[in-house]
C-alpha cells in the first residue's frame, strides 16, 4: 500500500525550474532512499511533502502530493497539521538551545499538551524509541547543544517521534557525521521502519543499500530510476543510473 | 617606484609603540576619569548620603529623592520602549522580509537615535508638558527617555534575533510549529541574552541623561510618589549642583553614586547574560 | 485551528503596528518643532536667523550663525584629536594586540562609553577647566576644553564601530600579504584599513554627530559667549547650549526661536546622517548597532 503518491510534480523557484514531473510512489512502513548527486531536487522533493518549501517566497508548483490520498496543497489543508504528520530530520542536528527535556516536549507542547505527567511520559517514551535514553536519561535538564552531534541528531529524531507522526522525512541526516554515529543512526532506522514510513535523502550509496528497501535515482530535477533497492544497485535498467552508482559521475 | 625612508622592520617597530602608546592614552583616561571621581566621591557616598533628603537645595543631606527619580523614570521608560523596540525588531528580522517598508523603518530608527538629547528635550516639553497637559512629571520624563530608548532596544535586538540560526527556525516549523509559536517559542529564547543586553544600554542611557529630562520631569528636590510627580534624577541633579555651584561636595558624591550605579547594572547584567548563555548553550 | 490563524493574525499586525510607532514619532517630532520653531523664521526671516551674527533675546534679535561656528568649531577640534587616536586604538584592538591586551582594552572601552555625560561635563569643570586656567591662562573656560571633553566621550563610539569593521575584513587578504613577505604594518597600511575605510568613515561620522549633538557636558566647559572664535582658547557657544541654558525662562519669540535653533541642529544631524548612509549603501558597510 502507498502512503505517498506523487503525480507530475514540477516545483519552481522563480524561474528556476528544479524538479521536472516527478512522478513517484512511496510504500507504507518502509524506507524509500533518493540518490543522486548534489544539485538534483531530492531535498527539494522531501521538502515539498511536508510544505517546508512554502517558507521560500519564489516557490511555485505544479501536480499533486498525495498523502493518504489527500493532496497535501489542496487549500483546505493546514499545514501545522501537516507538519505534525510529516515529520523531518535535517541535514545538521539542529536542537534547539533547550534542556533536553524540553527539545523532545517541545512538539507535544505546541500541539496543546501542558500536563508534566504525560509530558514525562511521552518525552521517555520518545527518547527510548530514538534509542538515546539510557545516555541521558540522568542529565535530561541540562542543554541539548552539550551533546555530541550524534546525540543531537538522535534528540532530533527523538523530537520528532514524539509528535507522533505518520512519516518521517530524513535528508542526509548522517551527512555530519562520524561512522560510529552513522552506524547508530542506521540501526534506528532499521527500528523505526516498523511503525514509521521513512524516505531518506543520502549522498552515500553503501547507505541506501543498508537501510532502504526502495531506491529512486534522481538527476537535474528528474527521476531517472525508482525501484527496489537491491534491483537498482545490482541492475540499473538505465544507463546514467548505472555510470552514477559506478561512480563515473557525481 | 619610490624609495624607503625606513626600513620595513624599523616602521614595525615604531608603530607597535604608538600602537600601544595609543592603547595605554585610552586606559589611562579611564583611570583618570573614573578614578578622579571615585576618590573625590566615595568619602562623601555613605548610608546617610543615599537614605536622606537633601537640605538647603542640595546644599547638604543626601540625595534620595533623587536617585528614586532615576530609578523611577527609567522603569517606567523601560516598561514603555522595551515592548516597543523588540516587538519593532521581531516584526523586521521575522516577519517583515525586505522591502521599501523596512528600509523606511530602519532609517526611522536610525534618525530617531540620532536626533540629540536635547531636542527631545524640548519635544518632551511641548508635546507631554504642554500639549498633553502632563506637566512637569516623572511620567513626562519616563515618556521622552523611552522614545530615545527605542532604537537602541530595537537595534541591538534585531541584530541578535537576525543572528539566530535558520536551522532552529526550521525545525520548529518541521514538528508543526506556527510563526508566532516558533518566535515565541525558540528564536526569543535564543535570542534573550541579545535583547537583555540591548534593554539594559537603553536603560543606562536613559539613567545617564540629563538634557532630554530637564525641561519635563521638572527639578523637584521632593520625593516623587506617583508618575504625576515631579522629580529631578541624579544627572540632573548632578547638573544643577555643579553649575549653579552649591555644593562641590555633594556634586563628587552624586556623580561618584550615578557612574557606580549605571556600572553595577551594566557588569550586573553582563554576567547574567553570560550565565544564561553559557546554560543554554550547555558549556 | 481557524482560531490559530486568527491569533497568528493579530500578532503579525500588533508587531506591524510596534515597528511603524517609530516612524510615527519622528513624524509628531519634527511637526512639534517646525510648529514651535518656523515662526521664528517667519518674523525673523530665515536668513537673518541662519547668518544673523547677533544673539540678544533681550533686544529682539535672533542670529544664531556664531552658534553654528562655534558647534562646527568644537566638533572638528575634538575630531582632530579623537580620529587619530581612536583609529590607532581600534587597529591595535583589531590587529595588533594580544588576546590579554584586548581583553583589558574592550571593558575599558564600554565602560567609557557607559559614564554619563553629565559626569564628564563635571569633570571638565573641575579638572580641566582650572588647569586650562592655570597654563594657558584666560578662565579656562573655552572651545579647546569642550573640544578635549568630546574627545573622550566619541573615542568609544568611533574605537568601536571602526574595530567592527576592521574585523570584518576577510582573513584571506591578511594571509595573501603576509604570504608575499609583509610585515603587519605593511599589510594594516596596504591592505587591511583601505578595505575597512568606508567603515572607519562611517564611525568618524556617527562620531561626529554625538559630538554636535552633546549639551550639557559642554555647556560645563565651552563658556557659553556668543561670538565667532579667533583661537582655540576663546569661549564659545553650541546651538545645544543654547537651547539648554535659555529655555527655562524663553517666551514669546524667544521660545520660538530656541525651537529654530533645534531646527538648524536637526537639520545638520540629518546631512550627516544622510552622508553616513549613503557610504554605506555605496560601500555595503554593516555597523551592527551603530548609531549615532
Amino acid at each position: 500500500m502507498n502512503k505517498i503518491e506523487v503525480e507530475d510534480l514540477n516545483v519552481y523557484f522563480g524561474d528556476n525550474h528544479v524538479l521536472k514531473d516527478v512522478n513517484i510512489e512511496i510504500p507504507k512502513n518502509n524506507v524509500t532512499a533518493l540518490i543522486g548527486p548534489s544539485g538534483c531536487g531530492k531535498s527539494t522533493f522531501i521538502r515539498t511533502v511536508n510544505r517546508m518549501n512554502d517558507l521560500i517566497p519564489s516557490f511555485r508548483h505544479e501536480g499533486n502530493v498525495l498523502l493518504d490520498g489527500v493532496d497535501v496543497y489542496n487549500h483546505k489543508m493546514d499545514v501545522v497539521d501537516l507538519r505534525k504528520k510529516v515529520g523531518m530530520v535535517f541535514q545538521k542536528p539542529n536542537p534547539f538551545p533547550k534542556s533536553i527535556f524540553e527539545n523532545v516536549a517541545y512538539g507535544l507542547r505546541i500541539h496543546g499538551i501542558n500536563d508534566n505527567d504525560s509530558l514525562s511520559a511521552r518525552v521517555e517514551e520518545a527518547l527510548r524509541s530514538a534509542a538515546l535514553w539510557d545516555e541521558v536519561e540522568d542529565k535530561l535538564e541540562n542543554s541539548a547543544m552539550g551533546l555530541s552531534g550524534g546525540q543531537q541528531q538522535r534528540l532530533c529524531i527523538a523530537r520528532t517521534i514524539a509528535n507522533n507522526p505518520k512519516v518521517i522525512l530524513m535528508d542526509e541526516p548522517c551527512s555530519a557525521l562520524d561512522p560510529i554515529s552513522t552506524t547508530k543512526i542506521e540501526d534506528l532506522i532499521h527500528k523505526l521502519k516498523r511503525d514509521y514510513t521513512i524516505i531518506i535523502v543520502t549522498h552515500n550509496m553503501q547507505q541506501a543499500t543498508r537501510v532502504s528497501k526502495y531506491t529512486s535515482f534522481f538527476l537535474n530535477g528528474e527521476i531517472i530510476e525508482s525501484n527496489l533497492t537491491d534491483k537498482i544497485f545490482i541492475d540499473p535498467q538505465n544507463k546514467k543510473t548505472e555510470d552514477y552508482i559506478t561512480g563515473r559521475f557525481g | 617606484m619610490g624609495f624607503r625612508v625606513l626600513s620595513p622592520r624599523i616602521s614595525q617597530k615604531i608603530m607597535n609603540i604608538v600602537f600601544i602608546i595609543s592603547g595605554l592614552i585610552t586606559i589611562l583616561i579611564l583611570v583618570f576619569v573614573l578614578g578622579y571621581i571615585l576618590i573625590k566621591g566615595l568619602p562623601v557616598v555613605n548610608l546617610d548620603f543615599i537614605f536622606s533628603n537633601p537640605i538647603d537645595s542640595g546644599r547638604e543631606g543626601g540625595i534620595f529623592p533623587m536617585i528614586v527619580s532615576s530609578l523611577f523614570v527609567t522603569l517606567i521608560a523601560g516598561i514603555i520602549a522595551t515592548p516597543l523596540g523588540v516587538g519593532a525588531a521581531v516584526y523586521l528580522a521575522e516577519y517583515a522580509g525586505e522591502n521599501w517598508l523596512v528600509k523606511v523603518i530602519r532609517f526611522g530608527a536610525e534618525t530617531l537615535a540620532s536626533i540629540p538629547s536635547i531636542v527631545f528635550g524640548l519635544f518632551g516639553l511641548a508635546f507631554f508638558v504642554v500639549f498633553l497637559g502632563l506637566g512637569w512629571s516623572i511620567l513626562s520624563g519616563s515618556l521622552v527617555l523611552a522614545i530615545m530608548a527605542i532604537p537602541t532596544i530595537f537595534q541591538v535586538s534585531e541584530v541578535t534575533i537576525s543572528s539566530i540560526p535558520s536551522s532552529f527556525r526550521e525545525g520548529s516549523f518541521g514538528l508543526g510549529a506556527t510563526k508566532w509559536q516558533t518566535v515565541y517559542r525558540v528564536v526569543l529564547p535564543a535570542a534573550i541574552p541579545g535583547i537583555v543586553t540591548g534593554v539594559i544600554l537603553g536603560m543606562t542611557r536613559a539613567i545617564s541623561e540629563a538634557a532630554a529630562v530637564m525641561f519635563a520631569v521638572g527639578a523637584a528636590l521632593s520625593l516623587p510618589l506617583s508618575i504625576f510627580d515631579p522629580g529631578r534624577p541624579l544627572p540632573l541633579h548632578l547638573y544643577i549642583l555643579a553649575t549653579e555651584g552649591i555644593s562641590l561636595d555633594n556634586a563628587y558624591g552624586t556623580a561618584a553614586v550615578l557612574v557606580i550605579l549605571v556600572l553595577f547594572v551594566t557588569i550586573i547584567t553582563n554576567l547574567a547574560v553570560d550565565r544564561y548563555q553559557n546554560k543554554i548553550m550547555g558549556r | 485551528m481557524d482560531k490559530n490563524r486568527i491569533n497568528e493574525f493579530l500578532i503579525e499586525k500588533g508587531l506591524f503596528i510596534t515597528a511603524i510607532f517609530s516612524i510615527m514619532v519622528i513624524f509628531v517630532i519634527i511637526l512639534f518643532i517646525l510648529m514651535e520653531g518656523l515662526p521664528a523664521f517667519e518674523e525673523y526671516g530665515f536668513f537673518n536667523f541662519l547668518f544673523g551674527l547677533a544673539w540678544s533675546p533681550n533686544h529682539g534679535e535672533y542670529g544664531v550663525f556664531a552658534m553654528i561656528i562655534g558647534s562646527l568649531c568644537v566638533t572638528l577640534l575634538s575630531l582632530l584629536m579623537a580620529v587619530p587616536l581612536s583609529l590607532l586604538c581600534a587597529i591595535f584592538m583589531a590587529e595588533v594586540a594580544p588576546n590579554n591586551i584586548r581583553k583589558i582594552l574592550k571593558p575599558v572601552v564600554e565602560t567609557l562609553s557607559g559614564i554619563p555625560s553629565v559626569v564628564y561635563g563635571f569633570f571638565g569643570l573641575i579638572v580641566l577647566v582650572p588647569f586650562l586656567r592655570e597654563s594657558f591662562g584666560g578662565t579656562g573656560f573655552s572651545m579647546f576644553a569642550a573640544s578635549l571633553i568630546l574627545t573622550v566621550m566619541v573615542l568609544p563610539t568611533i574605537i568601536s564601530i571602526s574595530q567592527d569593521s576592521l574585523r570584518a575584513v576577510p582573513h584571506e587578504y591578511r594571509e595573501a600579504s603576509f604570504g608575499l613577505g609583509a610585515t603587519n604594518w605593511q599589510t594594516i597600511k596596504n591592505i587591511v584599513f583601505p578595505a575597512a575605510l568606508p567603515g572607519i568613515v562611517t564611525a568618524i561620522i556617527l562620531g561626529m554627530g554625538r559630538a554636535i549633538g552633546e549639551t550639557l557636558a559642554v555647556i560645563m566647559v565651552v563658556g557659553n559667549v556668543v561670538q565667532i572664535p579667533s583661537s582655540i582658547f576663546d569661549p564659545v557657544r553650541t546651538l545645544t547650549a543654547n537651547i539648554a541654558i535659555e529655555m527655562g525662562y524663553a517666551t514669546g519669540l524667544h521660545y520660538n526661536a530656541l525651537f529654530g535653533t533645534a531646527i538648524v541642529l536637526f537639520l545638520i544631524i540629518m546631512i550627516l546622517l544622510l552622508v553616513a548612509n549613503y557610504i554605506r549603501y555605496k560601500y555595503k558597510v554593516d555597523i551592527g548597532g551603530g548609531y549615532l
